[in-house]
């Protein structure tokens, strides 16, 4: 069978089948002006959490540095007014439920799209019809996926794989993704290149006939998926399947060597992760530890703010995985762009500079308070690092700080244990915090930089806007002062400064932050054996001077084509 | 009222992405804005409506701008469809 290749590798397991519960008229008529009204507002509701859904989920595909067109269309086609009109219309004027004045205009606009005599709009009906499933969705709970049952070796296979899916299952266990619809860009796609597993998308009808419990081989490099292979085939695959390994375990072969530059100074690189699952697969590439846990998988794709026990096993879970090796948990870094639908924050104008992250949790301490104590709770299962996220002042520090000691403080008198000595710093990703890096240094035990924001606020540049986005550049030279700046003072207070921004996990960026000063670098973990190539190849000395040479230079493209040129030597 | 005609250049037509950006033009103006293609007239707010009229590369499509700010409005989907489809 044949689909398209969007995970490299080759995989042989079982089939797990992701069923899709399909969405059912309601066939109920309301009987009031109220409960138009309710439905109405029901329907508006769903719309906004689905937009939320997607724009988290782009987020993290953002993260990673992948392309977000196609979520992009997803949020304009789940706004799309005409789409809204209709359904509002149809509530009001038939007094159907919202779900049958969604399924109904989905429906029709999909009937419209297919009927074009045009492949392309064809394919965008599929699009409608996935916007229409989010908002059913959110409309009705049930219909979304249920927890699934997974063995070792599980081949997952579905209509999509959706992020929904993705937290409904114990990924650790699945080793390949199969999905009918989708292509490169897929949600499955983005998944599997994140963990490292392959996947074929986009296979068409035929996936019907897979099977749960059938033995299937995935091929994400050839985009082939073979199904109840015989012995000869299984044998072929098996032996591909080591060639591919062996290739990329060159690479893994690093993996134990700890990172030390050729006149000996040791760098530590560590992940970036979201929970105890993605450790355990940085560890294969060599990470040492995370300098970067997101807290905000936990409180999304819910209705209710998680408790403290439920935050407590998420982060005991992540303390016990590591095994001793350091974790950063950043705080809840939510808002604005990324809100969280039951928290009700109202839409902004400027959401990057608008309600998120510590401003929230400073305000809402009733939020704060909860995760910190969670945190602490867990500090005493391996080696928690605490670190605030958008911290544009001394004060900011100042009360979390404040905070945390009260917290602390409520936890010495119930005697509950916690790690005393557990080191707390702050995300550098706001100007004004990089260039008076020298006063912060003083309030905290860690800087991290994160270059994506302080990028994208140094430069006032959206990233995420088409017309200016090739504006956004990290290796400007102004960007580069201030990471500088960052790096020398946190040197000058001995602190141990990370950088958990993409920057980090740039090959062409290696040498110049190593040059820098930088000593942690985290970043997603299948970079890791690159930079830790570099390490070893480099010196110091080399480094230092690559440095001085690049703070010298007046243009990104000069830059970069320099910073190129030495990666290859 | 202002209204002008635009001969589709882009190849591919008018696709996703680029209606995204069109819709997202055409809502910085209080101005109402449709599409006209043969008999079929659709507001320019929304992607479904722009995809439904199915614009392929050669095809002739009308913009019809009224509104307050009809002069601004028009003259940015102007540059949208002379300078900007061309690039995305």
């Amino acid at each position: 069978m044949k689909g398209i290749g969007a995970s490299p590798g080759i995989a042989i397991g079982k089939a797990v089948v992701v069923e899709k519960k399909r969405p059912r008229l309601t066939g109920v008529t309301l009987q009031s002006e109220a409960e138009v009204k309710r439905e109405v507002l029901r329907f508006e509701q769903a719309v906004t959490s689905a937009v939320a859904e997607v724009e988290a989920v782009m987020d993290t595909l953002v993260a990673h540095d992948g392309p977000t067109e196609v979520l992009e269309i997803q949020i304009e086609l789940l706004q799309d007014e005409q789409i809204i009109t209709d359904v509002v219309e149809k509530i009001t004027s038939e007094h159907v439920t919202a779900t049958d004045a969604v399924m109904e205009v989905i429906a029709a606009a999909v009937t419209t799209l297919h009927n074009l005599d045009d492949a392309y709009l064809r394919e965008r009906a599929a699009d409608v019809e996935e916007a229409g499933n989010r908002i059913l969705m959110e409309l009705d709970p049930t219909l979304k996926p249920s927890e699934l049952i997974v063995s070792e070796n599980t081949i997952l296979i579905g209509e999509d794989i959706t992020p929904m899916d993705i937290l409904s299952v114990d990924i650790a266990k699945v080793i390949g993704l199969v999905t009918r619809t989708g292509g490169k860009t897929s949600h499955a796609a983005i998944v599997a290149k994140a963990r490292g597993i392959p996947a074929v998308v986009g296979c068409g009808d035929a996936l019907a006939s897979v099977r749960g419990g059938d033995v299937v081989i995935v091929d994400g490099s050839e985009g082939m998926l073979v199904v109840n292979p015989t012995t000869e085939i299984l044998n072929e695959y098996t032996a591909k399947k080591k060639a591919f390994t062996t290739q990329a375990s060159a690479l893994n072969a690093l993996k134990d060597i700890v990172a030390v530059t050729t006149d000996g100074v040791r760098v530590k690189l560590m992940a970036n992760i979201s929970n105890a699952a993605d450790l355990e697969a940085s560890f294969a590439f060599g990470a040492e530890g995370s300098g970067l846990l997101r807290t905000e998988l936990l409180f999304m794709g819910r209705n209710t703010l998680p408790t403290e026990e439920e935050q407590f096993e998420f982060y005991k879970n992540v303390a016990l995985q590591a095994g001793g090796k350091p974790v950063v948990v950043r705080t809840l870094d939510i808002g604005g762009d990324k809100p969280l639908p039951y928290l009700h924050l109202p839409a902004e104008q400027n959401p990057f500079l608008g309600y998120r992250a510590i401003r929230i949790c400073l305000d809402r301490k009733d939020i704060f308070i909860t995760q910190l104590r969670a945190i602490l709770r867990a500090s005493v299962f391996g080696d928690l690092k605490i670190m605030f996220p958008m911290i544009s002042n001394v004060s900011e520090i100042e009360q979390a700080k404040a905070i945390l000691e009260d917290v602390k403080t409520a936890l010495r008198s119930a005697s509950t244990p916690y790690n005393a000595a557990i080191e707390v710093g702050i995300m550098i990703e706001i100007p004004s915090a990089a260039v008076m890096a020298d006063l912060l240094a003083r309030e905290v035990d860690f800087f991290s930089i994160g270059t994506n924001d302080l990028c994208q606020y140094t430069l006032a540049v959206d990233r995420m806007n088409e017309q200016v986005k090739h504006l956004y550049d990290p290796f400007n030279p102004g960007v580069l002062r201030l990471i500088q700046n960052v790096i020398e003072q946190g040197n000058k207070f001995h602190h141990h400064t990370g950088m958990c921004g993409e920057m980090a996990g740039d090959v062409t960026a290696t040498l110049l932050l190593l040059g820098m000063g930088l000593r942690e670098f985290s970043m997603s973990a299948a970079s890791i054996p690159y930079v830790k190539d570099l390490i070893l190849n480099t010196s110091i000395t080399a480094a230092q001077e690559i440095c001085r040479t690049v703070m010298a230079m007046r243009s990104t493209p000069e830059i970069i084509q320099y910073l190129q040129a030495v990666t290859k030597r | 009222m202002i209204t002008h005609d635009y001969l589709i250049t882009a190849a591919e037509g008018l696709h996703a992405r680029p209606a995204t950006n069109l819709i997202r033009l055409a809502k910085k103006y209080k101005s109402a804005t449709s599409l006209k293609k043969g008999e079929k007239t659709v507001k320019l707010n929304s992607m479904l409506n722009i995809l439904s009229l199915a614009l392929k590369g050669g095809d002739t499509v009308t913009l019809i701008v009224e509104g307050e700010d009809e002069t601004e409005a028009a003259a940015a989907i102007e540059t949208f469809f002379k300078e900007e489809l061309k690039n995305l």
